[in-house]
């Protein structure tokens, strides 16, 4: 198991999914039984996944492996000598642990669909797509530099517009996968100016060359307030992926794809590529920078959370719920609890695409009805999507023993501690108030769904489990669930292998004076700090934060830990107290809190605000510009031809009356001459004698040459 | 092969072409057909000879021994002219890294136009006799380095593309073509204006040891060669070199188009029968870029460098500027042609950055924007062929009925949004990361990339409102591509994807000449205005 | 006795001068111009005559007139000749109504 191994087994793994996208693409209907080869595929990377994941975790769990090759070389610039643009692979704990994470999904996904998607006209093309997918998010975990981030970054975006508009004949369908392409390009534009701003500086994209000129001292423009201005400009990518707050508009739209899709593309994998992203430039974020994104995480699980609690659709309860996770995530990362945030990115990417396939394969049971108020007592009919599904929610909702537990657990007292450390209370407060309403619109879905009884009889009595294809995802899926696969204790995720030797936070690079106070090096650490950085990585702790942050995160642990138990369990009981013992009407509390009602049920009424001023402002631009040009612009050329065109005309009536005119009437006086000369003519030899005779009669009268 | 004087070949074998042709009996439509494109698939043969013995490392821009393929001698002489000495022009061709890019894309258009013209109907003979010709007149702008040379070609390409617009083209061709033809000429006039007064500016030395003026573009970039007393000379101190700068500008901002020069585009691409549609937008478009790059630069570099702000200004309206008008469409050809103007605009941002990656980006995006917009035409000459109307909202769903074709449309709309993996995303990336990192433009570039998330809006509500949605019933009689139509789109789409992958491969012939270029710009100005104040 | 003189030839052969003229532009035959040509040209002959015997020129004046006496007998041969073919196309002589001149 050498390091050249490792990289090149992942290089298959990233290239397997990008042979069968072009084998299905032009060979498609082909290729009997192209499904199964594409499950097949997966399920290969998937097991080289694990290899290099044991690999790497096991014999070079400090080390970062790192591949690459140059693709774009500008010699000799002038003054700025060679600018290489390389492609490379870099392994490291995270990308060990995604690898694994993005192709467990993507197989489970492609096993699910297989009797999901059935009998669908594109079923070739379908599988196609998340080929082309899975190929994307893996380059995206693969890289080791920014360009190709951003490359991977926007193919993932055009597989989610495809995948999203796959039946695109439903208007809802293309308009969704269009607005998911544009909103995303929005987050994008400000990475790309990111992106930028790093190269401008760097010459380079590759991220531990650029971490490694930070560190010596070099910022961007030499001010700390463009190494600010690039994170958050970076930060947009994510927070367009990610969809957070102000682009989180697109994803719930997005639940009009397929919905193995929404499980893998929506829920797991992409759209937590923000919160990885995040992570890649975690140790070149500022204070100011990570306070941003603190905050933006913050507003968005809240204002998703919000939304979820009146959602009827079970996936727009999932999609908000997701995105309420997600600004979770982001808002871990911006208080520095780097580690629960990718914690929290793997347990949730395995609950929430458990929670998907569940709704999967409860719309599939009724015949692709989404809406829950038709739904009820599917518990008996559905029993292993239940028991899966039941489990996953427990474990969103933060329920002990479960993964869901830990990782949120410690993201809790992430902000626990930041708030104690900077005095930022609001942040987790907003927290724990959202732990609350998550555990409450998660029971709510899981009861209304499976609880009580059918509403919709009709649709009860053909409901159906559904096959094993179906159910082996879900069950794989929720035990990922539970606590013991990241550690023994059950209560303390920071004991558990993952977090205490997998994932660590970096050193940031940051200059003292732009960090957080707790995540300033203390002096005597400083030595540390260079001794990591060139000695062989680290066997050692790498020290980002001081140690008056380690007391204050022990300090929330417990208080973290009793308040989202106790949040949480209140979050259930509520649910259960409004919708299966009926002790609260739903109704009547709707009604009592009428405009709150309505203002969360039309989603804080975000869409028809951006509909009237970016679309609706861009678009009136448009046509007035359009307007502009084919009347002012154009009118101009045009009115500059029809100007010409007169003075031409002009020109030629002076040429015809007056130029012309000379000329004509010097003919007309000519002939008129002739005309009264012509009288003489009379063709008379003696006329003419007579009129010579007394002409020298009269010339010699004037000239008198004889001296007359 | 010893000397074989490739580029006067690959220029003037459309010319032989045209003269078999009009030697043929017109009737003879089929082999007329076949005779054009295997005139235009020799030239992509020629072109990939030039390709193939292109040495990398030759930088060319400013001077003559470091060009390829060179091929002087003079043409016209007239000597013992009393104050005017010797009149002289050469016939000086050569290619380097600028020009190179572009031969290779004529070639390559030239062919695709040919194939996509085969079902012109109307006086055949005619279309290809003209045809061929516009195609010597692109191929020598690009690789004369004499300017007088320069301009004949210029113009020569002017008047087939006034016959082919005015005579194939729609309802309203007539009013195009001579939109077009005058607003071309405008532009012309301009630069003859300045190459007369560049030629009596700048003298060259003789074999003989006299003195001459000279239209050698290469003498016109050294200050050494210019006069005391000249208009355009950097000695004269009331000399009009600014005035001049700004005239020729004009005349190539005229082509390119740059706003607020932009509204024949529109028409012309309206009007213009697709194969033509193609060739302006593919070829005819960059020839106003690359003479700024060619002429106005190392010529004029001092006030380049003073106006490279507002050509960045410009190029920033009209990537904006085009793109919201581009949005507004509703024929699917405007749209097309809106988003040339709104993609030309990347190019004029790249060359301002007056750095080795911008222009690059810059060079690149010329190419990649030829290749892309032509699919683009082509692809709305397929469906306009079919059902002889172009609105936006006149179909929906398509992809139903024309599966294949819909994903080469999904591959062009996509490269021209500038995915990654697709050859437009280089060329836009450089360009941005080269104008990114020139201090006095870096806010224009900010507000340029707009641009991105604009061409995306246009591009995939046009993709929506066409191929996707309910399929509308009264184009059932559509049919998927035919073989024909796939031999034009396949060279294209392994172009731009190709390019798009391995972008070395294009960018590595035009760094040497560009890195020359940069260094020219960044060293002459100095020069120039240390020479007389400009 | 009155000496005769210039003057006299003179007024002679002014007479005749007037004569032909008048013959020339009255006359409506033909023949009639001619012969007033003929007085005309004799005038003239006269007067060099006359200017030969009383001026300074010698015998000049005297060979003119035998010039122009040779001259008239061939130009009165043609132009009859003429009148003749006249007569055939016209069948007149009449020079009034021979104005093919004049279209």
């Amino acid at each position: 198991m050498t390091e050249a191994s490792l990289l090149n087994i992942s290089l298959v793994i990233l290239f397997l999914p990008l042979l069968g996208f072009a084998a299905l693409i032009f060979l498609g209907k082909k290729i009997p039984g192209s499904h199964w080869l594409e499950t097949f595929i997966m399920f290969s990377a998937l097991c080289l996944s694990i290899y290099v994941g044991f690999g790497k975790l096991s014999y070079y769990v400090g080390k970062d492996l790192i591949s690459q090759l140059t693709w774009i070389s500008l010699p000799n610039v002038p003054l700025l000598g060679n600018i290489n643009m390389d492609l490379g692979i870099k392994i490291d704990n995270l990308t060990a642990i995604m690898l694994f994470v993005v192709t467990l999904i993507s197989f489970l996904v492609h096993l699910f669909s297989i009797e999901y998607m059935k009998g669908d006209s594109r079923y070739s093309r379908y599988y196609a797509y998340l080929g082309i997918f899975t190929f994307s998010m893996l380059g995206i975990v693969l890289t080791h530099n920014i360009l190709m981030m951003y490359i991977f970054w926007e193919l993932v975006g055009l597989s989610s517009y495809l995948l999203i508009g796959f039946w695109f004949e439903k208007k809802s369908a293309s308009d969704a996968s269009k607005k998911a392409f544009l909103v995303n390009r929005v987050g994008d534009t400000g990475m790309f100016i990111g992106i930028m701003i790093l190269f401008t500086n760097y010459h380079t994209f590759t991220f531990d060359t650029i971490y490694a000129q930070i560190a010596a001292g070099h910022l961007p423009f030499n001010s700390p307030a463009w190494l600010t201005a690039a994170g958050i400009l970076i930060f947009m990518g994510a927070v367009g992926k990610s969809a957070q707050f102000p682009l989180h508009v697109w994803l719930p739209d997005a639940m009009e794809g397929p919905t193995p899709v929404s499980a893998l593309i929506h829920a797991a994998t992409m759209v937590a590529a923000g919160v990885y992203l995040v992570a890649r430039i975690f140790v070149m974020l500022t204070a100011d920078a990570m306070l941003t994104i603190a905050i933006i995480g913050m507003v968005t699980s809240f204002i998703a959370a919000t939304i979820a609690l009146t959602q009827n659709d079970i996936k727009k309860v999932l999609a908000y719920s997701t995105v309420s996770q997600l600004g979770y995530m982001i808002m871990a990362m911006g208080v520095g609890a780097y580690q629960y945030a990718f914690f929290h990115l793997v347990t949730h990417a395995f609950f929430k695409a458990c929670l998907f396939l569940g709704s999967g394969s409860v719309i599939h049971a009724m015949h692709h009805e989404q809406d829950i108020r038709k739904m009820g007592g599917l518990r008996k009919k559905l029993p292993i999507t239940y028991a899966t599904f039941l489990t996953a929610t427990l474990a969103i909702s933060g329920v002990p023993f479960t993964s869901g537990f830990l990782s949120k657990d410690g993201l809790l007292a992430g902000t626990y501690a930041f708030g104690l450390l900077t005095g930022h209370w609001i942040i987790p407060a907003v927290a724990f108030l959202v732990a609350l309403m998550t555990a409450f619109y998660m029971f709510r879905l899981v009861i209304i769904t499976f609880h009580g009884t059918p509403r919709d009889e009709h649709k009860y009595d053909h409901a159906h489990e559904s096959p094993f294809v179906m159910a082996l995802p879900l069950v794989v899926l929720a035990t990922l669930s539970v606590f013991f696969w990241y550690g023994t204790n059950p209560m303390n995720p920071s004991s558990g292998w993952f977090l205490s030797k997998w994932v660590k936070t970096p050193a940031t690079v940051v200059p003292q004076q732009q960090r957080f106070d707790f995540m300033k090096t203390e002096v005597k650490e400083a030595g540390a700090v260079e001794e990591t950085k060139t000695a062989e990585a680290a066997e050692t702790e790498t020290v980002t934060h001081s140690e008056h942050y380690m007391h204050a995160m022990h300090q929330a642990h417990y208080p973290a830990m009793g308040l989202s138990i106790i949040l949480g369990g209140l979050g259930i009981l509520l649910a259960f107290a409004m919708y299966q013992w009926k002790k609260i009407d739903a109704d009547k509390l709707a009604e009592k809190l009428g405009p709150l009602y309505r203002f969360s049920l039309n989603k804080w009424y975000i869409d028809e605000l951006y509909g009237a001023t970016f679309i609706g402002g861009t678009l009136a631009l448009s046509r007035a510009l359009a307007w502009f040009d084919s009347k002012v612009v154009d009118g101009i050329v045009n009115g500059t031809a029809t100007l010409t065109r007169g003075l031409s005309n002009i020109g030629g009536l002076f040429d015809k009356y007056i130029v012309d005119g000379m000329v004509n009437g010097a003919a007309y006086l000519s002939g008129f001459i002739g005309l009264f000369f012509r009288r003489f003519q009379t063709g008379k030899v003696q006329t003419y004698v007579v009129f010579v005779v007394f002409s020298v009669i009269i010339l010699l009268f004037i000239f008198r040459p004889f001296g007359f | 092969m010893a000397y074989f004087p490739i580029l006067s070949f690959i220029t003037f074998l459309p010319v032989l072409g045209m003269l078999i042709i009009l030697m043929l009996p017109g009737k003879q439509e089929k082999l007329i057909k076949v005779l054009t494109a295997v005139i235009t698939g020799l030239q992509v043969v020629l072109a990939g000879i030039i390709l193939h013995s292109y040495n990398y490392s030759l930088a060319g821009v400013f001077q003559q021994n470091s060009f390829q393929f060179i091929e002087k001698f003079r043409w016209i002489e007239i000597s013992g002219l009393s104050w005017l000495g010797t009149v002289k022009v050469d016939y000086f061709l050569g290619i380097d890294g600028i020009s190179a890019p572009m031969v290779l894309l004529t070639a390559l258009i030239s062919f695709i136009a040919t194939l996509s013209s085969w079902n012109i109907s109307k006086s055949v003979k005619g279309f290809f006799a003209l045809f061929l010709l516009l195609d010597t007149g692109m191929m020598g702008v690009f690789v004369s380095l004499d300017f007088f040379l320069f301009y004949v070609f210029w113009e020569l390409m002017l008047l087939p593309m006034y016959f082919l617009i005015g005579i194939w083209g729609g309802p309203r061709k007539e009013y195009a073509a001579i939109k077009f033809f005058i607003y071309t000429l405008v532009g012309s006039v301009f630069m003859l204006l300045v190459m007369i007064g560049l030629y009596f500016s700048a003298k060259e030395m003789l074999p003989n040891g006299t003195s001459a003026f000279t239209f050698n573009l290469l003498s016109l970039m050294d200050p050494k060669n210019y006069t005391a007393t000249g208009i355009l000379s950097p000695f004269n101190p009331h000399n009009l070199r600014f005035v001049a700068y700004i005239a020729l500008f004009v005349g190539f901002a005229i082509k390119i188009p740059m706003f607020p020069f932009h509204t024949w585009l529109p028409d012309a691409h309206v009007e213009a029968p697709t194969p033509i549609s193609v060739i302006l937008a593919g070829v005819l478009l960059k020839m106003g870029t690359y003479g700024i790059i060619r002429i106005s630069y190392p010529i004029f570099p001092e006030i380049t460098r003073q106006l490279a702000w507002f050509i960045a200004l410009f190029g920033m309206i009209n990537i904006i500027y085009g793109a919201l008008c581009a949005l507004a469409q509703k024929d699917f050809k405007k749209m097309i042609a809106y988003s040339s103007v709104s993609h030309m605009g990347y190019v004029l941002l790249g060359m301002a950055s007056l750095t080795t990656v911008g222009l690059n980006g810059a060079i690149f995006q010329m190419f990649n924007h030829g290749t892309i917009t032509a699919m683009l035409f082509l692809i709305v000459g397929v469906v306009y062929d079919r059902t002889h109307t172009r609105g936006l909202d006149d179909f929906g769903g398509l992809a139903l009925k024309m599966p294949v074709y819909t994903f080469f449309v999904t591959i062009a709309f996509f490269a021209a949004i500038g995915l990654p993996s697709m050859s437009g995303f280089i060329s836009e990336s450089f360009v941005f990361l080269g104008s990114f990192s020139q201090d006095s433009i870096r806010t224009i570039t900010m507000f340029s990339t707009l641009g991105i998330l604009l061409g995306a809006g246009y591009m995939l509500w046009a993709l929506q409102r066409v191929f996707l949605g309910k399929f509308n019933e009264k184009w059932n009689m559509l049919t998927d591509l035919t073989v024909r139509e796939y031999l034009m789109f396949i060279p294209l789409t392994i172009v731009i994807f190709l390019l798009g992958i391995y972008p070395s491969g294009m960018i590595n012939i035009m760094n040497t000449s560009v890195n020359s270029l940069v260094d020219f710009m960044n060293k002459m100005p100095a020069q120039f205005s240390m020479l007389g104040k400009f | 006795m009155v000496q005769v003189g210039l003057t006299h030839f003179l007024v002679i052969s002014a007479i005749l001068f007037s004569l032909g003229i008048f013959g020339i532009v009255t006359r409506k035959n033909a023949v009639m111009v001619l012969m007033g040509l003929e007085l005309i040209l004799n005038s003239a002959n006269i007067n060099f005559v006359a200017f030969s015997r009383y001026g300074n020129f010698g015998l000049n004046g005297q060979v003119v007139a035998l010039f122009v006496i040779v001259l008239a007998a061939a130009e009165a041969a043609i132009a009859l000749a003429i009148v003749l073919n006249i007569y055939k196309t016209f069948t007149t002589v009449n020079v009034d109504e021979i104005d093919k001149l004049k279209e």
